[in-house]
């Protein structure tokens, strides 16, 4: 897997991919070295830590003291509850009206489509390709409103 | 008024199957803006010609002749009174359905602006919803503010590091894109002809194609961007999705990951991209004609000489 390209970015984009990774680490507190990590060694170190002490001063974040600094946990408030809320309410409306709202990254897939999908990424090679994902995502995701997101605060 | 005027109801049918095969040959960007700007012709002309037969009808009524200065009853036009009555009918249902889709469109737009707003994990351009569902999608901003792009906790952990960035250089370019005005334009037309329904899944796919080859250069890998989109669809699985009912045989999902593997050069039909062009200008022209015609024979009958 190559290095993601995030040097030389718009500061907003680096913030969305600081607070992409913090997500993805699903409860664990990341610091800045961890996220350094996830993100590429494009990015200096001061970089991020500049980065997480902007979000952390918006409020998107919380920290706690890892060492000698700190470490960085995603704000939510009543995990899960109110976006499950939204979830509904989105899903109420039909699917012509999300449609012409909401561009998906994806849409549902048919009945065929999730073999082809699976031999499709089996020939592109790629390390994650045979079970259809990092295998603790899938089992999160799959879990639904699990131990994932009620994660220490 | 004669036969032209009836044309511009008709002629979608032929055009919309057209434009489907073009689209399915052109790259994305070209795609999506064909689509879009032959579906709003079609539309604004059959349209028009509803509202010139219902006009055309409406001349025969006295109180709308005494309004128009009409000294003589209009000649030389064809328009039935029955004919007439169906265009009004029809002409209020197009009414109907263009409130009630913007209508719904401002509410959802609204909905999922204030439910981003207020549950959700800001930073940058992106809003992240803690979510065990996998989802990912654009949320165009108000007038005058950018969009941001929406993804929840679940999808964000079933992509790594690398594919996390070609996700949000996917979504980035649905926003710089402006796609969603493609998609309300769309939609706005289907409100006036629904045979131009047809266009709705062409054009969806040729913005997340374009979105996804968006997402490719920018993270400099296409292999990469097709897991992403993969992995991410997978990742819904096995939650039940409201979208399952559209797929045909072979979805856009695979389509488009395989459209990144493996790249084949676009090729034009040329025949299906001069009759889509013949047809909107035939359409085109007709609604001018009927148009002319009928100001003619206002003119006629208010007395003046031709």
């Amino acid at each position: 897997m190559p290095e993601p390209s995030v040097g030389r970015r718009p500061s907003g984009e680096l913030e969305a991919s600081v607070l992409a990774a913090l997500w993805a680490a699903d409860g664990h507190p990341l610091t800045p070295a961890d996220v350094q990590r996830e993100l590429g060694t494009a990015l200096a170190r001061t970089t991020v830590t500049t980065i997480l002490a902007r979000l952390y001063e918006k409020g998107s974040v919380s920290r706690t003291r890892s060492g000698r600094g700190y470490a960085y946990l995603p704000v939510q408030d009543s995990p899960g509850l109110a976006a499950r809320r939204m979830r509904t309410e989105l899903d109420k409306s039909t699917v012509d009206d999300r449609g012409t709202v909401l561009a998906r990254f994806v849409s549902g897939l048919g009945p065929d489509d999730e073999k082809v999908l699976r031999e499709l990424l089996a020939q592109a090679g790629g390390p994650a390709a045979a079970d259809g994902g990092p295998g603790p995502a899938a089992a999160g995701a799959a879990a639904d409103g699990g131990t994932g997101d009620g994660g220490p605060r | 008024m004669s036969i032209a005027v009836w044309l511009p109801l008709l002629l979608p049918l032929l055009a919309a199957p057209a434009a489907r095969r073009l689209a399915d040959a052109l790259p994305p960007r070209t795609a999506a803006l064909l689509l879009a700007v032959s579906a709003v012709l079609l539309a604004a002309c059959s349209t028009a010609a509803l509202g010139l037969l219902a006009g055309a009808g409406a001349l025969r009524l006295p109180p709308v002749a005494a309004l128009g200065h009409l000294v003589l009853p209009v000649v030389g036009d064809q328009v039935t009174v029955p004919a007439a009555c169906v265009a009004a009918a029809l002409l209020t249902a197009v009414a109907v359905a263009l409130v009630h889709a913007v209508r719904r469109h401002v509410l959802l737009a609204d909905r999922a602006r204030r439910n981003a707003e207020q549950v959700g994990t800001a930073a940058g351009d992106l809003t992240v919803l803690s979510d065990a569902r996998p989802d990912a999608y654009a949320l165009p901003g108000r007038p005058g503010q950018p969009g941001r792009i929406v993804v929840t906790s679940g999808m964000l952990r079933a992509l790594d590091p690398a594919e996390r960035e070609a996700l949000l250089a996917h979504e980035r370019a649905h926003l710089s894109g402006r796609h969603h005005l493609f998609l309300t334009a769309l939609a706005l037309a289907c409100a006036c002809h629904p045979a131009l329904r047809l266009l709705r899944a062409p054009l969806s796919y040729a913005l997340e194609r374009g979105a996804d080859e968006a997402a490719a250069a920018a993270v400099g890998d296409r292999r990469l961007a097709a897991l992403a989109i993969g992995h991410a669809a997978l990742a819904g699985r096995p939650a039940p999705r409201p979208y399952a009912a559209l797929s045909v045989a072979t979805g856009p999902v695979p389509r488009r990951v395989s459209a990144l593997l493996s790249p084949r050069a676009a090729r034009t039909p040329r025949a299906i991209a001069l009759l889509l062009a013949a047809v909107v200008t035939l359409s085109a022209g007709c609604a001018l004609y009927a148009a002319v015609d009928l100001h003619g024979s206002i003119e006629v009958a208010q007395g003046e000489p031709r």
